[in-house]
């Protein structure tokens, strides 16, 4: 199966596509000659001159979903034009909320399978190879279709960097999705907007995370306050989310986002796989933890093996005396 | 009301993974759990169905040797039935697989609601759910953070990127749940008694009526081609703090141009 069309799923946020869809359009620009996009929404005429920029030529615009969740019509959409013989070779969705979701009901729709959590992916013999990441990241596990295209492949953020290639605004087209009747039933009647000062988590260049070591919830104080020190985001394991210290937007790891900041500061973390799988490819990790056995320390580029309840407060100080 | 659960039956996450050196496939022998990502489901059913003024919550599992393990577990938190579906054909089954499999399990209990994890523990694909409601043409909500039914819909919380949205849907509905939608509660020793007496009905992939092809190895289209070593990171340096670490963190953040 010789791979010449790809789309890549076009999700928005705030007006414009998000990063991972960004990083999904960079890496099919090398692995097929024509790269197009699905999007749905109002801003599509205006995403299309940012989707050119990354080298898609054209999108296909479902246009206003009505309140549905994107699941459903957007899956229809796509396979109706795989059905009608105008569909791509492969489909790269990024692993968000609505992604799984488009990736799951097409799947099902097209009776093709999905292969998820994708970390690389790459041209081989004709088809595509996609890379996971196993066991915490210590192993790479590569994996690909047997079967007819085209093939569905979900994909986790920051898997490539996004580069433009300087290509003209995307033309537009339209692709409306068929009536799916009851599948389609679910409707969004409000939505709400968590408060977020400084960077996003995935964008921010220091990234501060605290865990269980901070011993309670108070205390997650010193990492709000580090980060903003270091004009960073505020990052957390699970193990404090489910306790209710912080919401679930903080959280980094496999069930988390995915992070790759210039600094990843952990601190009371022990780093367990499915930590480490959402930080370890930072390009500098520094851990804060009180035994000097913690998992942590073996991805750790600066070690300080430590009471974060007396490292974190002088840090604190004298990063404000700094200035 | 009539509440479906989808429970996974994994191998002890405390326990060191492993693949088959042969079929690349994840080592499932030995005792399987209930995954926890799961007790959250069945939490979740329990308290709707009580809510409801009654109705009866059914688990299904896909799991192989005739697993029920996980499934007593979860029986014993107040789940009045299972069905569980075992048969040696399902080994190497893909997450398009099992949803064939599990839809047509589901569809004997004709439930209201259908609850499943976002994803399990082991596989976490976090595909099966979704691919369960097209299979069944039923709509779906992913990722509920709060779980309310009234009447003849339900209102669930669905977690975004910004927040979480508001969604409504009728039933009947398929819905994930994140962890921390409800709490678990622990099975009682009244309840571990009981789950040892409640019904559990195994079938085989004839049972359900499937093609052999669909599903195992055979149905899953896709094909393992390596296993290798990540690159691992180069060893860094360890510091013990004797009162001066966060010095060391200073000049670390300097020389990186972070300060
Ligand atoms: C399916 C699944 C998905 C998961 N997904 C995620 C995920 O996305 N993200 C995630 O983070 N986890 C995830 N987990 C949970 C993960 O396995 C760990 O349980 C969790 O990461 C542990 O959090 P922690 O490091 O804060 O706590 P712990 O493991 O309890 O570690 C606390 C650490 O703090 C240190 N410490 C204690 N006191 C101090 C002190 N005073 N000063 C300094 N250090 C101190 C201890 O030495 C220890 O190393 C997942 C688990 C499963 C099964
Ligand atoms: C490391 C690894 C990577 C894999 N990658 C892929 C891949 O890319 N594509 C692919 O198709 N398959 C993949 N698989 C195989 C896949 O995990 C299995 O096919 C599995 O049966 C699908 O379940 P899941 O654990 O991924 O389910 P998820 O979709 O993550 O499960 C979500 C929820 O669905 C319900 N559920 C799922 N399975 C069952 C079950 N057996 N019984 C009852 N309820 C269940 C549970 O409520 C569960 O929490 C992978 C397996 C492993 C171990």
């Amino acid at each position: 199966m010789s791979v010449d069309k790809i789309w890549v799923l076009a999700e928005v946020a705030d007006g414009a596509p998000i990063t991972t869809t960004l990083e999904l359009i960079t890496q099919a620009r090398q692995l097929a000659g024509t790269v197009e996009a699905v999007a749905w929404g109002e801003a599509t005429e205006s995403v299309a001159a940012t989707l050119g920029e990354y080298g898609v030529t054209t999108v296909h615009d479902v246009g206003d979903l009505g309140g549905a969740l994107p699941g459903v019509p957007i899956a229809s959409a796509i396979a109706a034009a795989v059905s009608a013989g105008n569909g791509p070779d492969a489909i790269l969705l990024p692993a968000t909320y609505d992604g799984r979701d488009v990736a799951g009901r097409l799947s099902a729709k097209l009776d093709r399978p999905v292969l998820t959590n994708v970390v690389g992916l790459t041209a081989d013999d004709g088809g595509l190879v996609t890379q996971h990441a196993i066991f915490g990241g210590s192993q790479v596990l590569s994996a690909r279709f047997t079967a007819e295209g085209p093939g569905i492949y979900l994909i986790r953020a920051k898997s490539f960097a996004a580069e433009p290639s300087g290509g003209a605004p995307a033309s537009v087209v339209a692709a409306p999705a068929p009536d799916s009747g009851a599948t389609n039933a679910a409707r969004i009647i409000a939505r709400h907007v968590e408060e977020r000062t400084g960077p996003k988590l995935d964008e921010a260049a220091v990234v501060v995370s605290g865990g269980r070591g901070l011993g309670e919830k108070d205390q997650y104080a010193l990492i709000e306050e580090l980060a903003s020190l270091l004009k960073g985001a505020a990052g957390a394991s699970r193990a404090i989310v489910d306790a209710g210290w912080v919401p679930y937007s903080h959280q980094v790891g496999q069930t988390g986002k995915t992070v790759k900041p210039t600094v990843y500061l952990a601190c009371g973390i022990s780093g367990a796989t499915q930590h480490l799988v959402g930080m370890k490819n930072s390009k500098n990790i520094v851990a804060i933890n009180k035994d000097a056995d913690a998992p942590i320390f073996s991805v750790a580029d600066l070690g300080i093996v430590g009471d974060v309840h007396k490292v974190l407060p002088k840090l604190i100080e004298a990063l404000k005396a700094k200035g | 009301m009539n509440v479906v659960v989808c429970v996974k039956q994994i191998p002890d996450p405390a326990a060191p993974p492993a693949l088959d050196a042969g079929t690349k496939n994840l080592v499932r022998a030995g005792k399987l759990i209930l995954d926890d990502s799961d007790a959250y489901g069945v939490e979740m059913a329990l308290q709707l169905a009580d809510a409801a003024g009654g109705g009866e919550v059914t688990l299904v599992s896909m799991a192989p040797n005739g697993e029920t393990s996980g499934l007593r577990t979860a029986l014993a938190m107040g789940a009045a039935r299972a069905i569980l579906v075992s048969d040696d054909l399902l080994a190497g089954t893909d997450a398009l697989g099992t949803a064939k499999v599990l839809a047509a399990a589901i569809k004997r209990a004709e439930p209201d609601l259908i609850l499943a994890a976002t994803e399990s523990s082991d596989g976490y694909t976090g595909t099966t759910p979704v691919q369960i409601a097209e299979l069944l043409g039923l709509p779906s909500v992913t990722f509920a953070k709060k779980v309310e039914i009234t009447g003849t819909s339900v209102k669930v919380e669905r977690q975004t990127e910004a927040g979480y949205d508001e969604v409504e849907s009728p039933l009947p509905v398929l819905v994930t749940v994140t962890a921390g939608v409800v709490e678990p509660r622990y099975p009682s020793f009244k309840g571990i008694m009981a789950a040892k007496s409640k019904p559990v009905e195994i079938l085989t992939v004839a049972d359900l009526g499937l093609d052999a092809g669909q599903v195992g190895s055979a149905g899953a289209r896709q094909r393992i081609t390596q296993v290798a070593d990540a690159e691992a990171r180069a060893a860094g340096e360890l510091v013990v703090d004797e009162g001066e670490g966060h010095q060391r963190v200073i000049e670390f953040l300097e020389q990186l141009k972070v300060l």
